[in-house]
């Protein structure tokens, strides 16, 4: 089993489960985001976020989901740097935007850029939620219980920066592009593909990926156009 | 119906005298050729030419000449096998080109394909993962009945369709990682499809994976260039299967 890591094959197979992972949480997240949206009061979204930072099962969870995003990161990178290497003299004339998606030939790029968007957002708002405190969290009453009002830390940073707005429109197109390849391409990793599927998980993917650029830059359009 | 005659063609060929040398690319000229002139006999009248004025010929590989036998090779004009889909160099021909064109002409690039000199690259690493485990063991004794094991005939069709790899490295020539996971996934497939390859099929995809990871070709994203390259046109499910095969026979361990 020891082989199993440094093997080819075995290096994707665990990119594919971590990007599977890290799919299932995009999920979780877009849904509790979407509340934003759907209670202009705030007070779902409140109540969801005060749920997230109690529930011990969350809890637990938190510290794997950053162990899914360094092992995604870390396994990218080892794929790299090996590809890289296996072509030690480039081709003077090819052809590679006629052989292959542009989001599938720059995953790392995307990936890179996704890193960077990621920082940028756990500043913005874990970082403030979990740590260095923001005054428009002062706490607020939801059905009786004293929680964070993450509302207001969120809306905030949308209702007085435009720059932060598109900022995170762009991140939400970033992670749809990274998805129309990555969706796909984590089934095929793993095995889960035939002539029959490889059809649908590339409709799927495709789908996914407008799902995901679209619902989290909803957020950010829904502030801009004065909504909130 | 004759074919049109191309006035000029300008001809941008990697020269590299050995394997140690450092090689790079040297312009030639062809005229008044004809278009049913296939691209390797166009380089054999360039041989011609240059025999005459008393240079080296360009040395590159081919066989058959009939686009089954995975000789010949070439990158032409950034794609494996040149401009036509589905075809060896062999069976490529100049009217594909326009008249007064200029054809970069380059070897494999992949770090497990050396150049041995000039287009011709060494693909003994295929081999080596061949060796490794792309056979079926036969122990001797009588021949058995062609009926007596039954396969289902989309098995076959399958099989065969895996079979059709003709080893020629286009895969690994077109893949921006140099992966050989094309090549490996068919030969892999071949025999897992069928009863008789099955019993073997956890020891070789394990071996066959580790020997083309020694080997220091790339790893596989996904990205399918290879299979539109492919002049065989084996398709990428055959990697989902090899990956397929490969966890199963690790998860046994």
């Amino acid at each position: 089993m020891n082989s199993f890591i440094t093997s080819s094959i075995g290096k994707k197979a665990i990119m594919g489960v971590s990007g599977f992972f890290l799919v299932s949480f995009l999920c979780v997240h877009l849904t509790a985001n979407l509340m934003i949206v759907a209670d202009s009061s705030g007070e779902t979204f409140n109540e969801v976020c005060h749920f997230m930072a109690t529930n011990p099962i969350v809890r637990v969870i938190e510290p794997v989901l950053a162990l899914g995003f360094l092992l995604h990161i870390a396994l990218a990178s080892w794929l790299t740097l090996q590809n890289r290497a296996a072509r030690p003299v480039k081709y003077a004339r090819s052809n590679q935007s006629g052989n292959a998606s542009w989001a599938s030939r720059n995953m790392y790029i995307l990936g890179a850029l996704i890193l960077v968007f990621l920082l940028l957002h756990l500043w913005n708002f874990w970082w403030k939620i979990k740590f260095a405190g923001d005054p428009l969290l002062a706490q607020t009453e939801v059905d009786g219980t004293l929680m964070e009002n993450t509302y207001a830390l969120v809306s905030g940073l949308f209702k007085t920066s435009v720059a932060y707005c598109v900022l995170y429109i762009l991140g939400g197109i970033l992670l749809g592009l990274h998805l129309t390849h990555g969706f796909g391409a984590a089934f095929q990793s793993v095995g889960l593909s035939n002539r029959v599927w490889r059809k649908r998980w590339a409709v799927l993917g495709v789908l996914f990926a407008v799902v995901i650029a679209a619902g989290f830059s909803i957020i950010p359009v829904y502030f801009l156009l004065g909504l909130g | 119906m004759s074919d049109k005659i191309l006035k000029e063609l300008t001809l941008k060929i990697w020269r590299q005298k050995d394997a140690k040398a450092k090689g790079g690319f040297e312009t030639y000229k062809i005229r008044d050729i004809s278009g049913g002139t296939s691209f390797l006999e166009m380089l054999d009248i360039l041989n011609e030419q240059l025999v005459g004025e008393n240079k080296e010929p360009v040395a590159f590989d081919h066989d058959c000449r009939e686009g089954i036998c995975g000789m010949c090779s070439l990158f032409i004009n950034g794609r494996a096998h040149g401009p036509d889909d589905e075809v060896t160099t062999c069976q490529l021909h100049l009217r594909r080109f326009k008249d007064g064109e200029t054809i970069t002409i380059e070897p494999w690039r992949s770090g497990a394909f050396p150049v041995i000199k000039d287009l011709i690259v060494d693909r003994k690493a295929f081999e080596k993962i061949q060796q490794a485990g792309g056979y079926v063991s036969v122990t001797t004794g009588g021949v058995p009945d062609g009926n007596a094991i039954p396969v289902p005939s989309e098995k076959a069709e399958e099989a065969m369709d895996a079979a059709a790899c003709i080893g020629c490295g286009a895969c690994v020539a077109t893949c921006k990682n140099s992966s050989a996971m094309l090549f490996v996934a068919a030969k892999v497939s071949q025999l897992a499809l069928l009863p008789q390859g099955k019993i073997e099929a956890a020891r070789r995809a394990k071996a066959m994976v580790a020997k083309m990871d020694e080997l220091g070709f790339g790893n596989c994203t996904n990205t399918g260039a290879c299979e539109s390259e492919c002049p065989k046109k084996i398709s990428i499910e055959h990697i989902a299967r090899l990956n397929r095969e490969y966890l199963k026979a690790k998860l046994q361990e």
